[in-house]
């Protein structure tokens, strides 16, 4: 049979948006950072002005393809707000089950990501095939691995069959095991400790100033968690641990990640279990003028939706903002003064996408010297590597 | 800090700029101010209550140019959006990114799409349009009709 070369790149279809980062470097030191970005502007605001609520609502699962269900839950809650209205008690469960089955299967994603960067490519390969559990799971309460299309505004499209239930929970139950052995091989690794620790540090003061959001800002101490400060959803409905850490370090970084993945195990189990009788959909059929906000946890941190509705069944302006938009920014304070071979996993630590690192562009101060991102890889590994030497690992 | 306590403070420290206050709900409330009072208000709010700057929002309102500043206190879960209306003519306003760098790229995503000048901005190159793009066209005013996919393309954009 003849062959089919498909050619991908340099767009990498696992991750999102690229965006260009031009690094200024003294010898090995990184001494200015610049972002580009809007090599894939969908000008999806202006979209949204031409299509219903409910067509939006589609739309905006559209714009992120790992935490494809944050942007609708931020967009129906602030359709929600204009009204106000609360949506029925089961309706709310099941938000929550979709949105933290969505926060395990990013979280591992990142992790599989942070492991290749460093050279760990066994710790990828494990998150990876965990993830695919998740995706399962999530297949069998929605029907799509990912792009769930469970929210519209005033409840939820899809309802959660009985009968499902034990097949989803067996999923879920069954990463446990191996996500331990995972948190154990990444907080016990003397190696990562020596690569991570102390090493692109985000103040506490910084990330105040940035306003940085998610995990990043937990790391540094900053207990700003929107499930706990404005609960929405089911998330007051039971008990779990908001992660917090004080070092704003790499390292740190990935332990309030891996940390969070058992929360949302906790909260996806609690509410598969006492997931409530009663309705699904609160029918919304008209909306007054007036202004909605909403704003959710996502996995990277909080998701923001502006909408201003004239009356009409489309919004007049809608405004979106992804946590990205928020934490990449901080990088002016993380990876300035930083070992050029520890760039790649700095900038990845906000977990914002693999495209960056594939189009990282780097100049020493006087002039041409340029790396690209596989380049910029290699030096990541050759560091793990002389540390592992170092302290004898094998 | 209670709510009260702090629509309280606001009102006391800002009443004369102060032109509106909307309480939308228990937490929500909208205030509208003077264009000339964003700076002192939103860095009152953001350094001395403790505040974290959510994200701005602008909108082309056909009689002025609209934006509305988000700002929650999360201890009270209370979000504080500050509305100041442009002249949609000559829109300009202060700078906030050089209060806090929160503000800087909306800033500059707000000065591009809707052509709202930002006086001191420390960075105000373009954010998310590439540089093709041709001067003085905002994409997310009313009046914006370029949706001719032939002369875009003829741009080169």
């Amino acid at each position: 049979m003849a062959k089919t070369i498909l050619p991908i790149g340099p767009y990498h279809p696992l991750q999102e948006e690229p965006e260009f980062f031009t690094l200024t470097l003294d010898g090995e030191t990184v001494v200015d950072v610049d972002v580009r970005l809007g090599y894939n502007h969908r000008g999806i605001e202006k979209l949204s002005e031409r299509k219903t609520f409910d067509q939006s609502t589609f739309l905006v699962e559209r714009i992120c393809g790992i935490c494809s269900t944050s942007h609708p839950f931020a967009f129906c809650q602030a359709v929600e707000d204009v009204i106000p209205l609360e949506v029925p008690l089961r309706a709310k469960y099941i938000r929550t089950i979709i949105a933290e089955g969505e926060r395990i299967h990013s979280h591992l994603l990142w992790l599989g990501l942070a492991g290749h960067f460093l050279g760990y490519n066994t710790v990828y390969m494990w998150a990876w095939k965990l993830r695919e559990e998740i995706l399962d799971a999530m297949e069998i309460l929605s029907g799509n691995r990912n792009n769930y299309a469970m929210f519209k505004p005033g409840g939820v499209r899809r309802d959660i069959k009985p009968e499902d239930i034990p097949a989803v929970l067996k999923k879920v139950d069954s990463i446990v095991p191996t996500l331990e052995m995972l948190k154990n091989a990444v907080i016990d690794d003397p190696v990562l400790h020596a690569r991570l620790k102390g090493v692109g540090i985000l103040s506490r003061q910084k990330s105040i100033d940035y306003s940085a959001l998610g995990p990043t800002s937990r790391a540094s101490g900053v207990a700003r968690d929107v499930r706990k400060d404005s609960p929405y959803g089911a998330y007051d409905q039971m008990e779990w641990t908001m992660i917090v850490t004080q070092n704003g370090d790499v390292f740190d970084k990935a332990v309030v990640r891996i940390l969070e993945t058992f929360e949302s195990v906790n909260i996806m189990k609690y509410c598969l279990e006492h997931l409530p009788p009663g309705e699904i959909d609160a029918h919304i059929t008209s909306l007054p003028p007036g202004e909605g906000i909403g704003h959710i946890e996502a996995p990277r941190g909080e998701t923001f939706h502006y909408v201003l509705s004239d009356g009409t069944n489309r919004p007049a302006r809608h405004k979106v903002r992804a946590p990205s938009f928020m934490n990449i920014p901080t990088f002016k304070a993380t990876v300035v003064g930083q070992e050029l071979s520890d760039a790649t996993i700095i900038l990845a630590s906000v977990d914002p996408c693999y495209c960056c690192t594939e189009r990282v562009a780097v100049r020493d101060t006087k002039g041409e010297k340029l790396f690209n991102g596989k380049e910029l890889l290699r030096l990541s590994w050759a560091k793990t590597e002389r540390i592992k030497k170092e302290l004898g690992v094998p | 800090m209670t709510r009260d306590d702090v629509l309280k403070e606001l009102r006391e420290r800002f009443g004369p700029d102060t032109i509106d206050v909307f309480d939308k709900s228990p937490k929500r409330v909208y205030i509208e101010i003077r264009p000339d009072a964003l700076v002192k208000m939103g860095t009152y709010i953001f350094r001395n209550l403790g505040a974290r700057f959510h994200i701005a929002t602008a909108v082309d309102t056909r009689d002025h140019l609209e934006i509305l500043y988000h700002f929650i206190i999360e201890d009270i879960n209370l979000l504080i959006s500050l509305r100041v209306k442009l002249d949609r003519d000559h829109p300009a306003i202060d700078t906030l990114a050089n209060s806090f760098p929160a503000a800087n790229w909306i800033e500059r995503e707000m000065g591009e799409l809707l052509g709202i000048e930002f006086r001191g901005h420390p960075d105000p190159r373009r954010l998310v349009l590439p540089e093709q793009w041709p001067e003085r066209v905002y994409p997310l005013r009313r009046d914006y009709t370029e949706w001719d996919k032939e002369a875009i393309r003829d741009r080169g954009v």
